[in-house]
């Protein structure tokens, strides 16, 4: 049996803007073992950003507990937050988020300066199947090249978890697939515990477990005895 | 209720929303307001004043001065063809005993004449009456003086006249066109208590120093459009067999000269500052609008998507840009507006004029306002167009990424020489070359403006320095009305007090160099002078050689003549006798433009022999108030030059000015170095916003993080201090240019010191700006930045 990573209990988030309470999460629970590649499907606003933001260490939990490998998160302060984001968390967005003035290669070695255990940039640039675009800028490339770029950035410290949050939401399904086979050969090759936020439903095929969040909350979940392989998932 | 356009609550809300970079800009383009209402507005009072002045006084055009010029030589000067009126008096130095006043005071005495009115140099009666004809000790006092010492009508005071002791009874005080600007002998600036202008009837003047139906002294007026050199020409050929020393036209006259440098110092600045805020601001409008306009890309795609024209999108940017230049002018007006005033009082004081003619036109501030308008506009020109041109379909999609050149990038990827933080920094800077340099040069001129203020302390020290402690070091000078022999020296050192006595000679010659000719004296020098002494041209003292003339550079600059030719001296006093004479060097000289001989020599070239016409004395301090008394004792003195006090007075003046002026300089620098670093502090970080927010998802700290700002804002404040100090000294050599004048030259010194204290004030005020900005780094939203589309 795999250990947990994350342990999630009972975590609920509101937002008050303009003495209006908005209740993003609802008492959420949740745990992650290492290695394995969950999906959190639901439709926008049902509360997984939030949940992925707040296991990232970018948002706070309003109530309940969020531990990371025996720490509590919601203890954490502003600085142990970054420290803990730099050590063992990668990130991907949506909208890549790529340093334009600096070159993939160097995009990723952005990452690699401050990790105490990095791997070289190139070999995470050939990982995600770029070694030879090491060189190109951000503006010479791809949507789906910039992409894996980003998850190349993410994956280079060896990170303990990988948070992706609609990782080929701006792509299309060709560049998407080339994506999601990154992702997963970095979960397969690496053992990553990885996230993906999705509200593509043919997705959850490729993961080991899936959450579906409505309304801030945690409709129901499932397991995958034999996840697919990206190329055959059809969406 | 009238309801606002919705494009017009935008405009209030995005200047709300910009509040800080709005002021930021609208004050320095105050600057530019302000300087050009103080200096264009001080200018104009000024000039105003003295052309009003000038004209209801009768201010002369033509100036003369001879040994001894009969009376009837007048009609032939009237005579002469464009003059329209002239005026003969007699003018004597003096030595005055003032109650309560230790130290003597210098004057100078003038002849009213009698019965009438002067036809050209009337004055001014401020209170009291003209003296009579008949009274031989009755005079009009000039009211600064007066003022001094509190001397009112019917007070008296005791004067050395030609050697006789005069008790005079104050009739009037007055004011003169003349003496707007009044220097005693051997002051560097007016001091009131120490220098007096009197007037006395011409009979009693006559009877005093023995020049019964005899003048020494001409002024002319003109007719509109005569030929000025034709009678300067005239009018030298018929004072030449009365000893004329030359006449000269009205800007040679000391205090016109005085005033026009002023005058013309302020048209300067009204033309040279304005310009450079106006530029700087422009920049800044031109940065924030193109940053803003590339926010609102998607805003204004939709408004052309509703239906609104391209024009009603240039006019909403413009509008934004002009509220901008509004805001600055009304506060440079307010600003100019006190500051003028207070200026142009402050000259009232230092220049003495009987009232003074506020120029305060509304067309002025409307030029301001419509020059800032320009230049707001013009900056914003770009940017608005780009928004007018922009397709609704375009500008809806998002601008393609910005491409990068892989400048500092390194094939051997095992070299870091800089980490990627600084390359982001570099690269972003490099990025932009145009708009990196312009903002340096905006944070240059910045640090340029307080090297150009600072300066001038350094180059007035050294000045000072050279002038008092190398050049003349004497405690006083002593005139003697008429040349004597030089016995007169062993009456001096019997004085009480007087420690050393060295005697001089001065003599008005013209010196003729090929077609150039310049008036001016020669001093004639002893050997071993200690208390007058010429510098070669590296400041250092030196002898005078036995022979041959000693040129200040600024004159053989202006004759043209170069050491080892041969000049021609006119002795204008000895009925224009000319001599050759080698010239047989140059010499630093700060003061004047006095040449210099061996007094040997100089007894040598004139008629008469030996003769001395003043002598330099160094003063035990102890037994001043003794000296004094026998100054004023002492018949035969014409005149005392205290060069000590001239020296103290002279620094408190200078420390009075500078000071303000330099609080001045420096607030209006800060100004415009922290409305450019902030503005593109705060441009940096829009634009940079989301990868900054990458950074810190990351794991880079917010220190970490605000370092690339940092490194970007170091290094083009780091790049304005080379380029901010090479403009400071080019406009410290301007303005050195423009002081230059017969009457003093200041020396280009710029101390490492002066330098440093501007990037001092530079660098703090930038300092501040990257505190301020280093706050909204802190509160970058992560979230939201990285979620949204750019």
């Amino acid at each position: 049996m795999p250990a947990p990573v994350f342990i999630a209990d009972n975590v609920t988030k509101t937002y008050t803007t303009n003495e209006v309470e908005v209740h993003a999460l609802r008492g959420v629970s949740m745990t992650l073992f290492e290695g394995e590649m969950v999906v959190l499907l639901g439709p926008s606003g049902s509360g997984k950003s939030t949940f992925l933001n707040i296991l990232g260490g970018l948002d706070n939990a309003t109530f309940g507990s969020v531990s990371f490998m025996g720490k509590n998160l919601t203890d954490f302060s502003e600085s142990n937050l970054t420290r803990y984001r730099r050590d063992y968390v990668g990130f991907v967005f949506q909208f890549y988020n790529l340093i334009p003035s600096l070159n993939a290669w160097e995009n990723v070695a952005l990452t690699t300066e401050i990790a105490k255990n990095p791997m070289d940039p190139q070999e995470a640039l050939e990982l995600v199947g770029l070694g030879k675009r090491s060189s190109h800028f951000p503006a010479e490339m791809s949507g789906g090249e910039q992409q894996r770029v980003a998850i190349a950035r993410a994956i280079a410290k060896r990170p303990e978890v990988l948070l992706c949050d609609e990782p080929t939401g701006a792509l299309d399904t060709q560049t998407g697939t080339l994506v999601l086979e990154a992702l997963q050969r970095i979960n397969l090759e690496l053992g990553t515990t990885t996230a993906i936020i999705t509200h593509n439903t043919a997705i959850q095929q490729m993961a080991n477990r899936v959450y579906i969040f409505k309304d801030g909350a945690i409709e129901s979940t499932h397991e995958n005895e034999t996840p697919k392989q990206p190329s055959e998932v059809a969406w | 209720m009238v309801a606002l356009p919705v494009l017009d609550r935008k405009v209030i809300r995005d200047l709300k929303r910009l509040w800080a970079q709005v002021l930021a800009i609208a004050l320095v383009m105050a600057c530019g307001v302000m300087t050009l209402i103080l200096a264009q507005g001080a200018y104009r009072s000024l000039s105003e004043t003295q052309k009003t002045y000038y004209d209801q006084y009768r201010f002369g055009h033509i100036f003369a001065q001879a040994v001894r010029a009969p009376d009837h030589l007048k009609e032939r000067i009237a005579a002469i063809d464009g003059v329209a009126a002239v005026e003969m008096r007699i003018v004597r130095s003096a030595i005055l005993d003032i109650p309560q006043m230790a130290k003597p005071a210098a004057g100078i005495a003038l002849s009213l004449p009698s019965g009438r009115k002067p036809a050209v140099n009337r004055l001014y009666l401020r209170a009291g009456r003209l003296p009579e004809g008949s009274r031989t000790n009755q005079v009009a006092l000039d009211s600064r003086f007066a003022k001094a010492h509190g001397l009112n009508p019917g007070d008296t005071f005791s004067a050395i006249l030609n050697g006789k002791k005069l008790n005079l009874e104050i009739t009037g005080i007055i004011l003169s066109p003349e003496f707007i600007y009044a220097l005693g002998p051997g002051d560097l600036v007016p001091d009131d208590r120490r220098f007096a202008v009197f007037f006395m009837a011409q009979s009693a003047m006559e009877g005093l120093f023995d020049m019964k139906n005899a003048t020494n002294d001409i002024s002319l007026r003109l007719l509109r459009g005569a030929c000025t050199p034709c009678v300067l020409e005239k009018l030298n050929r018929l004072l030449k067999p009365y000893g004329g020393t030359g006449a000269y036209k009205r800007k040679d006259q000391q205090s016109h000269a005085f005033l026009d440098a002023e005058l013309t110092q302020l048209s300067a600045m009204a033309k040279v500052l304005p310009p450079i805020f106006l530029l700087v601001s422009a920049f800044l409008v031109n940065m924030i609008l193109s940053r803003l306009i590339a926010l609102e890309r998607e805003q204004i795609g939709l408004l052309k998507a509703c239906g609104y024209s391209s024009w009603s999108v240039a006019g909403h940017y413009a509008k934004l840009v002009s509220f901008i230049a509004l805001l600055g002018v009304g506060i440079g007006s307010v600003a100019g507006n006190y500051m003028g005033k207070l200026m142009t009082q402050m000259y009232a004081q230092y220049f003495s004029f009987p009232f003074l003619v506020f120029d305060d036109s509304l067309d002025l501030y409307l030029i301001a306002a419509a020059i800032s308008l320009i230049a707001a506009l013009g900056g914003a020109f770009s940017s608005i167009m780009k928004a007018a041109r922009l397709p609704p379909a375009v500008a809806m999609r998002p601008p393609a990424p910005p491409r990068f050149r892989s400048f500092l990038s390194f094939k051997s990827k095992r070299v870091r020489l800089l980490s990627q933080l600084s390359t982001m920094g570099l690269r972003h800077l490099l990025h932009n070359p145009v708009r990196s340099l312009l903002t340096s040069l905006g944070v240059s001129f910045a640090l340029a403006l307080l090297v150009s203020a600072l300066f001038l302390t350094n180059s007035m020290d050294h000045m000072i320095n050279v002038a008092f402690n190398k050049a003349e070091t004497a405690d006083a000078r002593l005139t003697l009305p008429d040349d004597k022999a030089p016995s007169v020296l062993d009456d001096i050192l019997r004085l009480p007090g007087v420690l050393t006595a060295e005697a001089y000679r001065q003599e008005p010659v013209i010196l003729r160099f090929g077609p150039k000719e310049k008036r001016v004296a020669i001093t004639g020098r002893p050997t071993n002078a200690n208390l007058s002494r010429i510098l070669d041209l590296d400041e250092r003292a030196i002898q005078m050689p036995r022979t041959g003339l000693m040129l200040p550079t600024h004159l053989a600059n202006q004759l043209g003549v170069k050491p080892g030719e041969m000049v021609t001296v006119e002795l204008t006093k000895h009925n224009s006798v000319e001599r050759q004479v080698r010239v047989s060097g140059t010499v630093t000289s700060y003061m004047g433009i006095s040449a210099s001989m061996h007094i040997d020599a100089l007894n040598a070239l004139v008629p008469t022999g030996p003769r001395i016409s003043d002598l330099a004395i160094n003063i035990d301090r102890t037994r001043l108030d003794d000296l004094y008394d026998a100054v004023k004792e002492t018949p035969g003195l014409g005149g005392i030059a205290m060069q000590m006090l001239s020296r103290e007075k002279f620094r408190e003046l200078m420390d009075q000015s500078f000071t303000s002026m330099l609080v001045a300089y420096i607030t209006i620098a800060v100004i415009v170095a922290f409305g450019v670093v902030y503005n593109a502090a705060r441009i940096q970080l829009s634009e940079r916003g989301r990868e900054l927010a990458s950074l810190r998802v990351i794991g880079f700290s917010k220190q970490e993080v605000f370092h690339v700002i940092l490194v970007e804002m170091a290094m083009i404040v780091l790049l304005a201090q080379p380029m901010g100090w090479f403009i400071g000294y080019a406009m410290a050599a301007g303005m050195i240019q423009g002081f230059a004048s017969d009457l003093f030259r200041v020396p280009l010194v710029v101390l490492p010191s002066t330098y440093a204290i501007a990037s001092f004030v530079i660098l703090t005020a930038a300092l501040a700006c990257a505190l301020i900005v280093r706050r909204r780094v802190g509160k970058l939203d992560l979230i939201k930045t990285l979620k949204t589309r750019e």
